[in-house]
């Protein structure tokens, strides 16, 4: 089992797409979590939120997790979605059943790629996050005050549970669709389209549909990363559930993900 | 289902099936290679060889049948020293040659030293840091290949192996399989390919619209040729060859005659005849038409080559 989950791990450290994705997260985090609002800060214009106290060290960790319940979840997402699909693009599904590993060994072996770039991702936002706060503090003449490590712990556990659910959409939906483009293009219309248009216009209009936000994946991630300090004003993000609630829900579909792909990568033939 | 017991062959097969739907694409398909051989699995594309290879291999799950290789049935020790190249090398576009087979070893559980003997094997050393996207396809089926001997296996399973390769690479294809079989290896190897099979398989069988429709040894397919024979004038040596080897075993085509005699025969007969006066100009083994025996047993599909 190690020594497919190493394989996968050497696939995934050698790809360059793996790491463009994560440059990409990395830029946006940076972009709009302090580049435009400090410049908005230092113009004038309204930040939006609590203003600049979201830029400085003590809330890094709410503005570090900001983009997990859309964009950089869609980036989650296509990173599981390669993952598992780049095997039916190259025909390399046979490549490597035909060699020993069980489909369970290497389906799972997949799941750990993803959870160690996802973590990798997560950690690296907080860096940057980080680094980033201590800036802003020094050009405002903020103190360096820091959050506590159980909060920074907690933020990263959140941070990876959520990535690691989208993600394992991705896995999920690259197997059920035995590819990458389709994939992709439907994960991101769910992630960037429907459940925008969900949030911000059915919702207020009819109540069924709010009520049923509670159960949805991204809902439940905006109202976890709010609980954990993100601003109210992120775009996804939205207190509608408590964050226990909120954990146990995204927990939930990861693991249904998780269940269903391993399923249907059992099941179905390798064409 | 027929009552054939499963035993401890490299391959085989009891009753193999699959279907889509309504289509059948492998039918009850009996099939069993020996230890040692190479076995050519031939048919014309879309007879269902790629579709049982998988089967074989576990990618495709039959739907009904058994399969057992070098004696186990499927499980988690099926494919221990089995190697496999089915449909066409598929690899990592981005990793090296090198790269590529450290990964399948990770996934086989060999030694990483393995991958520069079989990068050897296959002559491949010189380009192994190369991106496998830079290879021509004869080098990635070169690759595929050592893909298939990681595991240093005693059951080869290839599918169309010389698609891709110049005819120096066939040559070198065909030198490495005997070597193998030599070795101990049984190969199983697909081709669409009647030349290909002929010459390195010690066996065929010959499948079309998925049902295997005859299994045979390449000597048993080359018996049953002719002595072909022109000779002057036409009715003296009619009547002296009815002598010696009869006038059942003699036929005319009104150009010459085709003997059914063996063709160690061919001198004697010379002799006979133009020591009768028959002047004799041409004589020669005409082995049988391979070619036209698989186009009846694959019932005219046009893809054998």
């Amino acid at each position: 089992m190690w020594t497919d989950v190493r394989a996968e791990l050497v696939k995934q450290a050698r790809r360059p797409a793996d790491w463009l994705l994560l440059a990409v997260a990395l830029v946006l985090s940076l972009t709009f979590g302090y580049v435009v609002p400090y410049a908005g800060y230092v113009s004038g214009s309204p930040v939006g939120g609590r203003g600049i106290v979201t830029m400085l060290p003590r809330e890094f960790v709410g503005t570090a997790l900001g983009g997990l319940p859309i964009f950089i979840g869609a980036l989650g997402l296509i990173f599981g979605v390669l993952v598992a699909g780049g095997e039916y693009g190259w025909g390399t599904w046979k490549s490597v059943l035909s060699q020993r590993p069980s489909r369970v060994q290497v389906y799972s072996a997949k799941l750990a790629a993803v959870a160690t770039g996802v973590l990798i991702l997560v950690v690296a936002l907080f860096v940057v996050a980080a680094v980033a706060s201590t800036v802003v503090a020094g050009l405002v003449g903020a103190p360096l005050t820091w959050p506590g490590a159980l909060d920074v712990l907690r933020g990263l556990a959140a941070g990876w549970l959520i990535g690691m659910m989208w993600g394992s959409l991705g896995v999920v939906l690259a197997i059920a669709l035995r590819g990458t483009a389709l994939p992709i293009g439907l994960g991101l219309v769910w992630m960037l389209a429907v459940q925008n248009l969900l949030a911000s216009v059915a919702a207020p209009l009819l109540t069924w549909v709010a009520e049923l936000q509670k159960g949805l994946p991204g809902p439940n991630a905006g109202a976890l990363v709010a609980a954990l300090g993100t601003s109210p004003g992120t775009p996804g993000v939205d207190p509608i559930v408590g964050s226990g609630q909120a954990v146990l829900v995204v927990a939930v579909y990861l693991v249904a993900f998780c269940a269903t792909g391993g399923l249907l990568f059992h099941r179905r033939d390798i064409a | 289902m027929k009552s054939t017991e499963l035993t401890g062959n490299p391959v085989e097969t009891v009753a193999l099936t699959k279907r889509y739907g309504e289509t059948t694409a492998v039918h009850e398909l009996n099939l069993t290679v020996l230890p040692g051989e190479i076995y050519g699995f031939l048919g014309p594309n879309g007879a269902g060889k790629t579709t049982t290879l998988r089967m074989l291999l576990g990618l495709v799950r039959p739907t009904s049948g058994e399969v057992r290789l070098l004696g186990r049935e499927p499980g988690p020790a099926f494919l221990d020293r089995v190697g496999a190249l089915i449909e066409g090398p598929a690899f990592y576009p981005y990793l090296s040659g090198r790269g590529n087979l450290r990964v399948l070893a990770g996934h086989a559980g060999v030694e990483v030293s393995r991958v520069d003997e079989v990068l050897d094997t296959v002559g491949l050393t010189e380009r192994a840091k190369d991106r496998y996207a830079t290879y021509s396809l004869g080098m990635k089926q070169r690759l595929g290949l050592a893909a298939a001997l990681l595991k240093k296996p005693r059951l080869l399973i290839l599918d169309e192996p010389a698609n891709g390769l110049d005819p120096a690479g066939i040559a070198d294809m065909r030198v490495t399989l005997r070597k193998l079989a030599a070795e101990g290896c049984t190969v199983l190897l697909s081709s669409h390919l009647l030349a290909e099979v002929e010459q390195v398989c010690d066996r065929i069988g010959v499948i079309t619209r998925g049902r295997l429709v005859a299994e045979t040894t390449v000597a048993d397919l080359r018996d049953g040729g002719s002595l072909h024979l022109v000779a002057q004038p036409v009715e003296r040596a009619r009547a002296h060859l009815a002598q010696l080897v009869g006038a059942e075993a003699t036929h005319f085509d009104g150009a010459g005659f085709d003997l059914d005699v063996e063709p160690d025969q061919a001198a004697r007969i010379n002799a006979e005849l133009v020591g009768a006066g028959v002047s004799v100009s041409e004589l020669a083994w005409r082995g049988p038409d391979l070619e036209h025996t698989f186009f009846e047993l694959t019932g005219g599909d046009s893809d054998v080559d």
